[in-house]
C-alpha cells in the first residue's frame, strides 16, 4: 500500500525534462494512431487506383459523403459515453427528412399559402425539422431516463417506428425536387467558392491559434507546467497547415466546363474566354466543422459535458454528486435528435429529394464511426474529433473499395471486419497502457 | 494503529443546544425486510458519533436516508431543529451534508479536480468550465490535506486508495460541510493515511462540524468518536458515551445486542 503510493508519486513527480517527443507534444496517442491509419488507407487506395483516390475531386466527394454520418456520430459519442446506445438514428433521419420534404413541397404551400420557391420556405422547414428531431429525441430520452427502459430497447423500437412513420407520411413516394436553397446544404450544389473558402480557412486557422494560445496562457496564469515552445509551435504548424492545406485542395477542384456553360446559359450569357471557377468549401462541411467545434466545447468546457463524462465513468458517483442523471439522459438524447435532424437536411439535400430508404443502416455506420473513433462502449471515454475521423475512415474504405472495383458484398464484409479489428486494437492498447 | 497516542482529548461536547441533526424514528424496509426499524440518533456540533454494527445491521442504510441516497419509509429528520425534507443527494447538499462513501464515489475517468468540483464546477465569465482555476484550487487544498499528492492531471483510476480517499475528503472539506458522513473512511488506507484521516476528523471537530462515522473497528470508534450508536438487525441497541464504556462493552452491544449493565 505505502509502497505503491510511493512508487506512483515518484513516477508522477519525475521532472518534466526527460519526456519523449510525443509526450512533449501532449497529443492523444490514439488520435495519432487513427490519423496514421487514415493516411495508410488513403495511400494504399491511391496506389491501387493509379492516383485517382487522392485527386481534389475525390477528396471533395469523400468529405461531402462523410458529413451526414459524421454529424450524427458526434451526438452518438455523448450517447455511448453515458452508457446508452441509439439504434434509431437512421430511421429518425428518415422521419425528419420526410417531414421536411413534405413541408417544403406540400404543407407550407397548402396551409400557409407561401408559394413553392418562396425564400422563407427552406428556413421554416429547417427550424421545424430540427425542433421535431429534438422533440422525438427527448421523448426517447425520457423513456430511457425516467421510465428506465433500456436504451437498446427504446431505440430498437424507435428504429421500426420512425422508419415507418417516414414511410406513412410520404406514402412511400420519393418527394422532390427539394427547394434550391435547402439543397445548398447538401454538398456540391452549395459551396463557398475560392475566395470565401480562403477567408473561412484563415478564420479557422486564427481560431485554432487563439485556442492554443489561450490554453497556454491559462496554464501559465496558474503556474502549471506547459509544453516546450517548440512543441507548441509544431502543433500550431500542423493545425494551420492542415486547415489551409484542406482548403487549398478543395479550391483546386475546378467546376467542369459544361457546368459553367449551363450556369451562364441560365442567365443568358456566354462563358468568358479562360474563365474558371473552383467549388471550394462545401456549406455542409462548414456545418460539420461548426458542429464539431460546438460539440467539443460542450464536451470539454461546459458543465453538461462534464456531467456526461462523469455519469459515464460512474453513474452512482454522478448521482451522489447531485447530478440529475435522468434529466441528463433526456438532454443527451435531445442533442442526438437535433443532430439527426440536421443530418437529415444534409442527406436529403445531397440527394436533391427525399427517398423512402434514406438513412437505411445509418445507425450502424454512426455507431461504428464513434467506436472506431475511440468511444468505449463501457462508457466514460470518447472524443468528438475521434468520431469524425472514424466516419472519415469508414467512408474512405467504402469509396476506395468501390473505386478499386471490389464487389458490393465484399465492401460491407471489409467494413464489418475493420470495425471489429479497430475495437480489438483499442482493447489491447488500453490493456497495455493500463487505461480502463 | 498509531491513532491513540497522538490524539489529544478535546474538550467535551456541549449538548445543551439544539442538535445539528436529529433523526427520529427512521424506518425503511426493502421487500418486507425491515432494514432500519424506528431508529433515533442525534448529533451535536463538534461531535463525532460512531455507528457500529455487523454487516447488514442497517447502519449504512440509516445514514443513506440522511445523505439522500435512500428514501425513508417513515420518521423525521431535523436539521438545526427544523424539519428537513431530503429526497435526493441534491437536497442533502442544500443542508450542507457531505458524504464520503465506503465505495468511493468518484468518477474514475475524470481527474482529481473534476471530481472535487463535480456538480459544483467553477466557471468563467462565459459560463464555461474553468479547469485551470479548479486545478489551482485543488492543488491548494491537497497541499493542506495530502502534500504528497502530485497526480493532478491523471484520471483518479490511476490513484492509490489513499489518494482517492483524500480527493473524496477534500471535496467535503472544500465545500464547507456542516454535517459530514463518513462510511468506513479508513477501510482502504494504510497506517499513515489512517493517521491523516484521524487528524483531519479532529480538526473538523474543532471547526464545529458534526460527523457520523460508520466503522467496523471498535478501537477506532473509541478513539475517534464521542458517542457510539450500536445497531443490530435494523434496530438501535443503544447510544453510549465512549468514555463511559469499555471496548468489551461495545463489542457485547454489537454481538449480543444488549446495553452494558452498569448503564441500564
Amino acid at each position: 500500500m505505502a509502497e505503491t503510493t510511493a512508487n506512483s508519486d515518484a513516477a508522477s513527480s519525475e521532472p518534466a525534462q526527460k519526456r519523449g517527443f510525443v509526450q512533449s507534444l501532449e497529443i492523444d496517442i490514439r488520435l495519432l494512431g487513427m490519423i496514421a491509419a487514415f493516411i495508410v488507407i488513403c495511400v494504399v487506395f491511391n496506389l491501387l487506383t493509379g492516383g485517382r483516390f487522392l485527386t481534389p475531386r475525390n477528396i471533395f466527394n469523400l468529405t461531402i459523403q462523410t458529413v451526414s454520418v459524421a454529424i450524427m456520430a458526434t451526438g452518438m459519442v455523448f450517447i455511448i459515453v453515458t452508457r446508452h446506445i441509439d439504434l434509431s438514428v437512421g430511421a429518425l433521419l428518415a422521419t425528419c427528412s420526410a417531414i421536411m420534404a413534405m413541408m417544403q413541397t406540400a404543407w407550407i404551400p397548402q396551409f400557409f399559402g407561401l408559394e413553392i420557391g418562396h425564400p422563407m420556405i427552406p428556413w421554416i422547414t429547417i427550424i421545424i425539422g430540427i425542433a421535431i428531431g429534438t422533440l422525438l429525441g427527448s421523448f426517447q430520452g425520457w423513456l430511457v431516463g425516467y421510465l428506465a427502459i433500456p436504451a437498446f430497447i427504446v431505440t430498437l423500437g424507435g428504429l421500426l417506428v420512425w422508419r415507418n412513420v417516414g414511410w406513412y407520411i410520404t406514402n412511400g413516394q420519393t418527394i422532390g425536387p427539394l427547394d434550391e436553397t435547402f439543397r445548398a446544404f447538401g454538398g456540391i450544389s452549395g459551396t463557398l467558392g475560392a475566395q470565401w473558402s480562403w477567408i473561412v480557412g484563415a478564420l479557422l486557422a486564427a481560431g485554432a491559434l487563439y485556442a492554443l494560445m489561450a490554453a497556454r496562457r491559462a496554464k501559465l496564469a496558474h503556474q502549471f507546467p506547459v509544453k516546450p515552445m517548440w512543441a507548441e509551435a509544431l502543433v500550431a504548424l500542423f493545425a494551420v497547415g492542415g486547415i489551409l492545406g484542406f482548403i487549398a485542395i478543395l479550391n483546386s477542384y475546378q467546376v467542369p466546363e459544361r457546368v459553367l456553360q449551363r450556369q451562364f446559359a441560365a442567365r443568358g450569357e456566354e462563358v468568358p474566354e479562360g474563365f474558371t471557377a473552383a467549388y471550394g468549401l462545401p456549406i455542409s462541411v462548414l456545418l460539420l466543422i461548426a458542429i464539431a467545434v460546438i460539440m467539443t466545447v460542450v464536451a470539454k468546457k461546459t458543465r453538461l459535458g462534464r456531467y456526461i463524462f462523469a455519469t459515464g465513468g460512474n453513474p452512482d458517483a454522478a448521482e451522489l454528486s447531485g447530478i440529475n442523471t435522468r434529466m441528463l439522459t433526456v438532454k443527451v438524447f435531445a442533442i442526438m435528435g437535433a443532430l439527426v435532424a440536421i443530418s437529415a437536411v444534409v442527406a436529403s439535400a445531397r440527394l436533391a429529394n427525399h427517398s423512402n430508404d434514406i438513412g437505411t443502416l445509418d445507425e450502424l455506420r454512426v455507431i461504428a464511426a464513434a467506436v472506431i473513433g475511440g468511444t468505449a462502449l463501457a462508457g466514460g471515454v470518447g472524443t468528438i474529433y475521434g468520431a469524425i475521423l472514424g466516419a472519415l475512415i469508414m467512408q474512405s474504405l467504402q469509396s476506395g473499395m468501390a473505386m478499386v472495383g471490389v464487389d458490393a458484398p465484399f465492401q460491407n464484409m471489409v467494413v464489418g471486419a475493420v470495425l471489429v479489428l479497430a475495437v480489438l486494437i483499442d482493447t489491447i492498447y488500453r490493456k497495455r497502457t493500463g487505461d480502463r | 494503529m498509531a491513532v491513540a497516542e497522538t490524539l489529544e482529548s478535546p474538550k467535551p461536547v456541549d449538548r445543551s443546544g439544539t442538535p445539528l441533526v436529529d433523526l427520529r424514528d427512521i424506518s425503511i424496509a426493502f421487500g418486507g425486510i425491515k432494514a432500519v426499524n424506528q431508529v433515533s440518533v442525534d448529533l451535536y456540533p463538534g461531535e463525532v458519533v460512531g455507528l457500529l454494527g455487523h454487516n447488514g445491521a442497517g447502519k449504512s442504510t440509516l445514514i443513506k436516508c440522511l445523505s439522500g441516497a435512500y428514501h425513508k419509509d417513515a420518521g423525521e429528520i431535523y436539521i438545526n431543529g427544523e424539519q428537513a425534507t431530503i429526497n435526493n443527494p441534491r437536497d442533502a447538499r442544500r443542508y450542507n451534508i457531505e458524504t464520503i462513501y465506503q465505495t468511493l464515489a468518484l468518477a474514475d475517468n475524470l481527474d482529481a479536480a473534476s471530481n472535487l468540483f463535480l456538480g459544483r464546477e467553477l466557471t468563467n465569465l462565459a459560463g464555461l468550465v474553468d479547469d485551470a482555476a479548479m486545478e489551482a484550487e485543488t492543488r491548494k487544498i491537497m497541499g493542506r490535506l495530502n502534500p504528497n499528492f502530485k497526480k493532478f492531471s491523471a484520471p483518479v483510476s490511476a490513484l492509490s486508495g489513499g489518494q482517492r480517499q483524500s480527493v473524496a475528503i477534500a471535496r467535503a472539506v472544500y465545500f464547507n460541510a456542516k454535517i459530514l458522513i463518513m462510511d468506513e473512511p479508513t477501510a482502504a488506507l494504510g497506517p499513515q493515511e489512517t493517521q491523516m484521516v484521524a487528524d483531519l476528523i479532529d480538526e473538523l471537530k474543532r471547526q464545529g462540524l458534526g460527523i457520523f462515522l460508520i466503522d467496523h473497528d471498535v478501537h477506532q470508534v473509541k478513539n475517534l468518536c464521542d458517542r457510539a450508536a450500536v445497531m443490530k438487525n435494523g434496530e438501535l441497541v443503544g447510544v453510549v458515551d465512549v468514555d463511559a464504556v469499555s471496548v468489551d462493552d461495545i463489542l457485547a452491544m454489537i454481538i449480543a445486542g444488549k446495553r452494558p449493565e452498569h448503564l441500564s
